[in-house]
């Protein structure tokens, strides 16, 4: 068994509930524990990040001492929480005047963080730890013929991620250790328009259309992501990019944790696949 | 035009004050190669691209920066950031300029990005933990209301999904949360 505290933040629970349903039975099998870090709050993120730092670094924080307490390494299995969290460590690290600062908001909430804490991604765990040979041992049910295209996102690999920035390979392993066909695609780690798809969706759905006419274009039959952001904007929003862009895409987008599940054998109730809007049903049924 | 020179020359403090925030600090090394620019994925959208965005801090012309929409694109996928020969850090920039530009009144209303982060801000002070849907709702309410009808299909979509739930999250927390943000405010910011 391993042990790691874990840190679904806030879009698991809501927008990428797919996600957060899909990780506890998945875990489970793979003699993970993942303790969810009690009463949690928001990571911070990117929007505010953009606003105020110090408030921002002072919400992270909270978060990374509350696991300070029980001493596991912290895993979150959202990207933008990842790289918001890595980075607050980062800069408590690098910056003693910032420190002091954050050390000081922290006191007033009668909270004490002393950098003692990892933070990973849980698709860097995955690989690392478990490895895709020990994903492979729990195979129950190879995903043979299926054509799979792993899209990494951004914030995994980037600014300062465990893979390739610019080619990276681990999610692809992992497809393999499946049984599955690993797609190979130039757009893999491509930006999807993140949260801008909320204020400027035609520049956001731009990008996703290049993105899912890269994937298709290479036989794709379906995807996997770490990123609930990426997720939505590729399965939610997808519907909208065939409006907008005259296209027909039907391609199901499934988080990394959902497509391991199948292969594991774990029913399609538990990995919430009746969550994903383009539904992966089809693909999936020889399977399932 | 000496007379100009000098002047420019001498308008440091604006650099300065995108050195003080972190992430903002090498912005100095910049050697104007583009990479960046070559690199954004949406930099066709901003009035001035990545590139001319830190040769304009560096000349001091603060007002035409934090009022431009340039910065507001920027979707933190850092390909700028990992291929900077310099190491500046491009995106922290960035996330530095929208700073400046929100605590000094400047953000542009033609981007609605400032708009949604603001949004974004308050549904995570309000109870610990982001409330999509409300902040979702907010964001329209305070743009463009005939916007939400375009985007209901998406919404409706994820609610059949159960992937939007009419109900936030809120942490037990709340009060030492509280204390911790308003201690960093107090603090003013990260300069």
């Amino acid at each position: 068994m391993k042990y790691y505290s874990y840190y679904p933040g806030c879009s698991a629970e809501a927008t990428a509930s797919p996600l957060g349903v899909s990780v506890a039975p998945v875990a489970k099998k793979l003699d993970m524990e993942l303790a969810e870090l009690e009463d949690w709050n928001c990571c911070g993120s990117t929007p505010y990040w953009s606003v105020d730092k110090l408030e921002a670094a002072a919400m992270a924080t909270r978060n990374l001492a509350l696991a300070e307490k029980r001493g596991f390494d912290l895993v979150t299995p959202c990207s933008n929480c990842f790289v918001i969290l890595h980075e607050t460590n980062n800069y408590l690290k690098k910056l003693p005047y910032f420190k002091e600062k954050v050390d000081k908001a922290l006191a007033a909430g009668k909270m004490k963080y002393n950098g003692g804490v990892r933070v990973r991604h849980l698709a860097e765990v995955l690989y690392t730890d478990i490895t895709p040979d020990g994903i492979s041992a729990k195979v129950t049910k190879p995903l043979k013929g299926l054509k799979v295209g792993a899209y990494y996102g951004c914030q995994l690999v980037r600014p300062d991620g465990f893979d390739d920035p610019e080619s990276p390979h681990s999610l692809d392993e992992i497809i393999t250790s499946l049984g599955a066909d690993a797609v190979n695609w130039e757009m893999k780690a491509r930006c999807c328009g993140s949260s801008l798809v909320m204020p400027e969706q035609e520049v956001a759905l731009g990008l996703v259309n290049k993105l899912l006419k890269n994937a298709t274009e290479h036989g794709a039959e379906c995807l996997i992501t770490p990123c609930p952001l990426c997720q939505i904007n590729l399965d939610a929003y997808q519907s909208v990019v065939n409006s907008q862009f005259k296209t027909h895409y039907n391609i199901p987008v499934l988080f990394v944790t959902q497509l391991i599940g199948v292969a594991m054998g774990i029913p399609a109730n538990e990995l919430a696949l009746s969550g994903n809007i383009v539904s992966p049903m089809r693909v999936l049924a020889p399977y399932l | 035009m000496a007379e100009t020179m000098v002047k420019d020359l001498a308008d440091v403090s604006f650099i300065n004050e995108v050195c003080a925030i972190p992430g903002g600090e090498a912005i100095r090394s910049c050697i104007q190669c583009g990479v960046c620019t070559g690199s954004c994925p949406t930099a066709n959208q901003w009035d001035y691209p990545p590139r001319r965005v830190i040769a304009m801090v560096r000349a001091g012309l603060r007002d035409e920066l934090l009022s431009s929409n340039s910065m507001w694109f920027c979707v933190s996928c850092y390909s700028c950031t990992v291929r900077c020969p310099r190491d500046i850090k491009p995106a922290d920039i960035m996330h530095a300029l929208e700073i400046i530009a929100i605590r000094s009144g400047k953000s542009t209303k033609r981007s609605k990005t400032p708009t949604m982060y603001r949004c974004f801000v308050d549904s995570a002070r309000g109870n610990g933990r982001v409330y999509e849907l409300g902040m979702m709702i907010k964001l329209f309410l305070k743009t463009n209301p005939f916007a939400a009808l375009k985007l209901a299909p998406v919404g409706l979509g994820l609610f059949f999904h159960k992937r939007l739930p009419l109900k936030p999250s809120r942490i037990k927390g709340m009060g030492e949360l509280k204390a911790i943000l308003n201690k960093a405010r107090e603090l003013g910011g990260a300069k």
